[in-house]
């Protein structure tokens, strides 16, 4: 191995990295916010891909139908909520949030889909529309148990993933798509090829890091969701409504989701069940930070990168073993180094 | 009760009426539609759903189509409950190979004949009691390999590197292209593997390139057997890229794309039919199915995988009326004697090949159940 195809390796590793690192950051942000394991933030990557690769096509996505179906069933259950509690007062804002948005997304993306409209309308239409299903699934799956323990929500995530899964072999068929590369440029630094497609990738992911700290950083609505991960009673208590933290949660994760699977699309070949392998890695880099810190989340989910891309030359058949074994040491050292205490301690 | 006996002389009469169907020929499926290996199993689904419920010999035959979700546990389910619930006349399935070889026990406890749609000779050989029922429909990989050999040997091949699925598909392969290479003087300088749901293949590629073979062989199934050779293109390989016949489906073409451009596979004559000569006796059988297949499911749709499960109809359209002169379906002596049939099978054109039987064979094809195919303009061109 000499040193030109390291650093090749090295750009791939990066590159894969680097949308691990969005996943893991969705985790995490799932994680403290809701307590729930985002197990099916892999569905929203494979989602995201497809859609856009339906609407390159020409043909109207299945998550049209999902996301018209989720919100009428949104709708009906915040009617049945508002109605129990005689809040009606609140059901018009609710009920544009839930049911009126998800439809004018449906509606625009499945008259959009047949006139063929330029790559950068399409990415902005799919990953809407693959994020206007996050804060729906929330609603449906998770808000009626949201005060239910951690096991009974990881429960609930196996479910939503496994619904998810089906639906997605049944909207996109069992066959993978790619979606068109952003730039076919590349670079020669110190005699090695640098592809444009890679530093877009990389570009987009910090770019959208840094969106996220500022959100978090300097609006309302960040902080209560930080106030809502550092203590979920307290933020109640000053009036931030776990529901919304919930679903403005998912929303940010499920656009986080959609976003990595338009980065991913021209680098692979994206299949109805690709996300869920891609997520994992993404939660091992999550676990190497603890399923709290951000920033040790994101470096993880780099290594987990530069590890599968380092393993696939030497040991191309353990690859897979030798990633997911990292696991183990990081598990055994976390739990070696901080104390347990109890996570039900409301 | 009353209701029960208005209904009696209602049910008698039904009876009466439809006496052809009363012990009409059962024929239980059960096929990979969904999980990994989805892909090959829809289209033989369509092509079971093509066939519906047709007469053979006076005789209705049903079928029965389970899903058994790419799952072997599941496949053995779907065995035991269509012999023991349904009464099947034969199994057809499954799609994979390792769900073929454990139906293998659960037909042959019961005494039922299957036809598996699944490639690997295993299934089949050797020959002894639990083969005894077992029959495929799929060309063996080896005669497969033996071809991309002999194409590769015409082609000035010296040296070639492998990249395979991390599965039984991959293994198989790298086993059998280990053999006809060597038969054949070609030496294999790199082996790789890689997943069906890798977003990267670098490293492999590589890898691979580094070893400098004039040719490389992609042992992958379907659309992602097009990761490796978009890497291989992108990184400026320039030697011959060969393909096998588990990418003979559209979806491989769309999504490979310019890059597909001049690679080479071994595939079912029922690809390429309209370019066999007129002579060609696959050619009548492929040209039905595919005719009838593509008026429903749109032009271009047809896979060689479909073709697999068309010709176990074919196989069963021959051996039934044979079966009927020994006993009732429903029967032990009608599906002993349906097993006996199908192990005569000689000279039956299907649209994939020409299958002749034997007790030491149960698969029975020859040469003429492969060609050569080029890619050219996402459009496959028979090599002559």
């Amino acid at each position: 191995m000499d040193l030109s195809i390291a650093a090749l390796l090295a750009q791939d590793g990066i590159t894969n990295g680097a949308i691990y690192a969005l996943l893991a950051l969705a985790l995490v942000l799932v994680f403290a916010v809701t307590r729930v394991i985002f197990v099916p933030a892999g569905e929203f990557v494979a989602y995201g891909t497809l859609t856009l690769a339906a609407l390159q096509l020409g043909k109207s996505p299945g998550t049209v139908g999902l996301l018209v179906a989720l919100a009428l069933g949104a709708g009906a259950m915040e009617c049945v909520a508002v109605a129990r509690r005689r809040a009606w007062r609140a059901l018009p804002r609710r009920l544009g949030l839930y049911v009126a948005a998800p439809l004018a997304i449906a509606a625009t993306v499945h008259l959009a889909a047949p006139l063929q409209l330029s790559l950068p309308l399409q990415i902005v239409l799919a990953v809407a529309s693959v994020t206007a299903l996050g804060p729906l699934v929330y609603r449906v799956a998770y808000q009626p148990l949201a005060g239910a323990s951690v096991l009974v929500l990881l429960i609930v995530s196996v479910a939503v993933h496994f619904v998810l899964l089906g639906l997605g072999l049944w909207f996109f068929g069992a066959e993978g798509s790619r979606t068109p590369a952003f730039t076919s440029a590349s670079f020669r630094v110190g005699g090695v090829n640098i592809s444009g497609q890679s530093l877009l990738v990389l570009l987009f992911s910090l770019l959208l890091i840094g969106a996220l700290y500022l959100f978090f950083e300097r609006t309302l609505y960040g902080k209560a969701l930080r106030a809502t991960a550092l203590n979920r009673v307290g933020a109640r208590l000053v009036g931030i409504s776990p529901n919304l933290a919930g679903s403005l949660t998912f929303l940010l994760a499920a656009l986080l989701g959609a976003f990595s699977g338009v980065l991913i699309g021209p680098i692979t070949t994206v299949y109805y069940d690709s996300g869920f392998l891609v997520s994992l890695k993404g939660f091992v880099g999550a676990i190497i930070g603890g399923l709290a810190s951000y920033p040790l989340a994101a470096a993880g989910a780099l290594l987990v990168g530069l590890l599968e891309s380092f393993s696939s030359f030497w040991a191309s058949a353990y690859k897979e073993v030798i990633v997911f074994t990292l696991i183990i040491p990081v598990l055994l050292w976390r739990s070696l180094s901080t104390h347990q205490y109890e996570d039900e301690h409301e | 009760m009353t209701r029960i006996r208005c209904l009696l002389p209602a049910l008698a009469l039904a009876l009466a009426a439809t006496h052809v169907a009363y012990g009409a020929v059962t024929v239980g499926v059960t096929l990979s539609a969904t999980g990994p290996a989805a892909s090959l199993g829809i289209p033989e689904k369509n092509t079971f759903e093509l066939i519906g419920s047709p007469v053979i010999a006076g005789q209705k035959v049903n079928f029965i189509i389970l899903d058994d979700k790419s799952d072997t546990t599941e496949a053995v389910k779907n065995t035991r409950k269509l012999i023991s619930e349904d009464k099947v006349d034969v199994i057809v399935g499954s799609t994979v190979t390792p769900n073929s070889l454990a139906m293998r026990d659960v037909v042959a406890e019961a005494e039922v004949p299957m036809i598996s749609m699944a490639a690997s000779a295993l299934i089949i050989a050797p020959t002894d009691p639990k083969t005894h029922w077992v029959f495929k429909t799929p060309q063996n990989d080896s005669l497969m390999a033996d071809a991309i050999a002999v194409n590769m040997r015409a082609n000035g091949v010296r040296t070639m590197g492998f990249i395979g699925f991390a599965d039984a598909y991959g293994d198989s392969w790298l086993n059998e292209m280990r053999r006809s290479a060597q038969t054949a003087g070609i030496k294999i300088v790199a082996e790789e593997k890689y997943n069906r749901n890798d977003t990267s293949v670098t490293g492999q590629v590589l890898k691979l390139m580094s070893a400098q073979p004039d040719a490389i062989l992609i042992a992958g199934s379907g659309t992602p057997a097009a990761t490796p050779q978009k890497d291989l293109v992108a990184r400026g390989y320039k030697g011959k890229i060969y393909q096998t016949h588990g990418v003979a489906n559209a979806d491989f073409l769309r999504v490979v794309g310019a890059d597909g451009n001049g690679t080479l596979l071994p595939a079912g004559p029922l690809l390429v039919y309209e370019q066999l000569p007129e002579s060609n006796p696959v050619r009548k059988s492929a040209a039905e199915y595919v005719t009838l297949y593509e008026a429903k499911y749109g032009p271009g749709s047809r896979t060689t995988f479909g073709g697999h499960a068309w010709d176990a109809y074919v196989l069963l359209q021959r051996a039934i009326p044979e079966a009927l002169k020994h006993g009732q379906p429903g029967t032990q002596a009608f599906r002993t004697a349906l097993r006996d049939a199908l192990e005569s099978s000689h000279e039956v054109a299907a649209s994939n090949g020409v299958f002749n039987i034997t007790p030491g064979d149960h698969n029975g094809m020859d040469n003429r159940a492969r060609v050569m195919v080029r890619i050219e303009n996402g459009k496959w061109v028979l090599v002559k």
